[in-house]
């Protein structure tokens, strides 16, 4: 493996520390009660998003997951609409009908965060099997943790991305915990490479929360699957700092383990690099440390100043053909 | 032509007009379907774009949404209705709420053809008819094909179309034949037909039913002297109203009969339409026909007792003539 360029280290802190600000703040804003509903962070994973999404192109999609704000800035997302949507306002990514766990962007070839466990990785598998036929060699990336991994959704969409030989990268977000029960609860064997070995599936398992790590393997990955090699699997072991939901106040995880979690924390050991490596000094984080706590104000800026959605856009968007839904509704139908 | 040449006709024709297309479900590709419903199509078109795909309704339905959102136009094959429990999540969740979820951005033209319905013997779980549970999710349109003719049209359309679209085939119309040439134009949905026209009755019914409320006209009509007027619904969502009301304004008294259970079914969502638009041109009650509240059983002679025949559309008719 030939040295990560220096812009790209620095790069790869920066869109980490872009997610960090964006969530805490998303943080503060659903404590002080200006977000509807509720929000999954995944503060001390931006390792995994990161590293993955500096693999892809643009044209690449990936499927996120209900705590997907990470995988979603890193493929290059717009944190202003993004706010928008969390606020429900109509500048949002879904027009303020999808919110934070359903956030779509065709352009940015997202193909959803998604609510649901399991759907996103044989949607994926589908985007694979367009890249395909089109023969365009886009990749398709789908983020998915250990819960995620019990559901029959994954394990047809491994089967099929295996036996289609198609351009998958399965990215196993290890963080522990599904909801408030631990990985032992959920998965039956140590590590999800061993899961893959069962499809015939490569994989590798790598420290999550070591970012160039994290590149590193999706360059590898990316590539077999992008020149015909069929489908592989990235497993990234991170942790998850807050709770499942916002609010959750974790009283199910040992408290050493609690105390400890800064230890694994991916934005320090990429700062402590980049400092020794002399590509970045106190002066230099704090640049980019204001940069990005402005982008992320003007991001709430832009999301407070945007317009509520109208009680009656909720007609709008049902199908995108013409003639009306169920007979008798609203003739709305775009 | 008949029923399932017809699917085979729809499908050659958009296979060859937009290379977006493609098709996939199990066995339809090499093996050419287990009705011989895709038979000669993977010669023609290749193991790609006639895809065989795995026994995983899940995976490959799944599949279809990504492949959709990206380019292509998938149709897939649910050999057997009662399998989409499978699959719902991928069209439920997925299919029909991401054009809504994405505020409009995304599109999701995919189209599933399943067989749905009883009479064949096929028990409890191959004989199942679910079109009021997929006609009651926003974003889904669900269209019900009762000749060759229509096959062809509806297929045509729900292929051609930008939403998720459910073709529901029946079994037991798998042996029809109709005068139908290739080159049918696509149906648009919505689109009810007057199958018969007549004066004092109005019976509406849609799939294998239509048939059989033909039948059940004819009798009335020599036995009783009875005019009837049978409305082919075609579309279930969306449902047209409209003819549903202007018959039942003309006849004043209306019988739906179908195959599925009465609870929260199409029938009473057509009694709704009927009683909004034509209250006060009713002679009676709208009547509801169909199956007593149990699974689909597999004894000829139980399937026979709670399938709607001939008899019970008559039997109705006559009790509010
Ligand atoms: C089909 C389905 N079942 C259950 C849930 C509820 N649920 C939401 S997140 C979650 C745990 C997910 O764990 P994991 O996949 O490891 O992701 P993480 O939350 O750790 O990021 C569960 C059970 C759901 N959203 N979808």
């Amino acid at each position: 493996m030939k040295e990560i360029a220096p812009e790209l280290r620095l790069r790869l802190y920066e869109t980490m520390l872009r997610i960090r600000r964006f969530e805490e703040e998303t943080g503060a804003l659903f404590a002080a009660g200006e977000l509807p509903g509720f929000v999954h962070l995944s503060i001390g994973q931006e390792a995994v998003p990161t590293g993955i999404c500096a693999a892809l192109g643009h044209e690449d999609t990936i499927t996120a997951t209900h705590r997907g704000h990470g995988h979603i800035i890193a493929k290059g997302a717009d944190l202003g609409r993004m706010m928008a949507e969390l606020m429900g306002k109509r500048t949002g990514y879904g027009a303020g009908k999808g919110g934070s766990m359903h956030i779509f962007s065709v352009d940015l070839g997202v193909l959803g965060a998604n609510g649901i466990l399991g759907a996103g990785q044989p949607i994926a598998v589908g985007a694979g099997l367009s890249a395909k036929l089109q023969g365009s060699d886009r990749v398709s990336v789908t983020f998915f943790g250990e819960g995620a991994s019990a559901q029959g959704g994954v394990h047809e969409a491994m089967n099929l991305a295996a036996v289609w030989k198609l351009p998958v990268v399965f990215v196993a977000e290890i963080n522990g915990y599904a909801e408030l029960t631990p990985y032992q609860y959920h998965v039956s064997v140590p590590s999800m490479v061993d899961r893959a070995g069962g499809y015939g599936i490569p994989a590798v398992s790598v420290d999550g929360n070591d970012v160039e790590a994290v590149y590193e393997a999706a360059v590898e990955g990316v590539a077999r699957a992008r020149s015909g090699g069929g489908p592989v699997l990235i497993e990234a072991r991170t942790t998850r700092w807050h709770g499942h939901f916002e609010g959750d106040r974790q009283l199910y995880r040992p408290a050493e383990e609690l105390e400890s979690l800064a230890d694994h924390d991916p934005l320090t050991r990429q700062a402590d690099r980049l400092v020794a490596a002399g590509l970045l000094g106190e002066e230099g984080l704090n640049v980019l440390e204001r940069r990005v706590v402005e982008e992320v104000a003007e991001a709430v800026a832009f999301g407070r100043g945007s317009p509520e959605a109208a009680p009656e856009d909720a007609l709008l968007h049902v199908y995108a053909s013409e003639g009306a839904g169920a007979a008798g509704a609203a003739e709305v139908t775009r | 032509m008949k029923y399932h040449a017809a699917m085979r006709e729809a499908l050659r024709c958009e296979l060859e007009r937009d290379p977006a297309v493609f098709f996939m479900g199990e066995d339809v590709g090499l093996p050419g379907g287990i009705f011989a419903q895709s038979r000669g199509l993977y010669e023609e078109f290749g193991a790609e774009r006639v895809r065989d795909t795995p026994a995983g309704e899940l995976g490959f339905m799944g599949a279809a949404v990504g492949a959709a959102l990206t380019g292509s136009r998938p149709v897939v094959e649910i050999s057997f209705a009662d399998f989409f429990m499978t699959c719902i999540d991928q069209l439920v969740n997925q299919a029909a709420k991401i054009r809504y979820m994405s505020g409009g951005q995304a599109k999701v033209p995919l189209t599933v053809i399943t067989f749905g319905g009883a009479g064949r013997n096929a028990g409890p779980q191959h004989s199942g008819s679910y079109e009021a549970w997929l006609g009651s999710v926003p974003g889904l349109r669900v269209v019900m094909p009762s000749t060759p003719h229509d096959v062809q049209g509806l297929l045509k359309a729900a292929i051609r179309s930008d939403d998720p679209t459910i073709v529901i085939l029946n079994k037991a119309l798998l042996g029809i034949a109709d005068d139908s040439e290739p080159g049918v134009e696509p149906i648009p949905f919505g689109k009810a037909v007057v199958r018969r026209e007549g004066e004092h009755v109005t019976i509406v019914a849609w799939s294998a039913m239509v048939q059989t409320a033909l039948e059940a006209a004819d009798i009335l009509a020599a036995e009783d002297g009875v005019s009837c007027e049978v409305i082919d619904l075609r579309s279930i969502q969306p449902l047209d109203g409209e003819l549903l009301g202007a018959s039942a304004r003309k006849t004043g008294r209306v019988v739906t009969v179908q195959e599925t259970v009465t609870f929260a079914g199409i029938g009473a969502e057509v009694a709704a339409e009927v009683s909004r638009r034509a209250f006060g041109w009713l002679d009676a009650p709208v009547q509801i026909v169909g199956p007593p509240f149990t699974p689909v059983p597999f004894a000829p002679a139980m399937e026979g007792f709670v399938l709607p025949g001939v008899g019970s559309i008559v039997g109705a008719v006559r009790e509010i003539l």
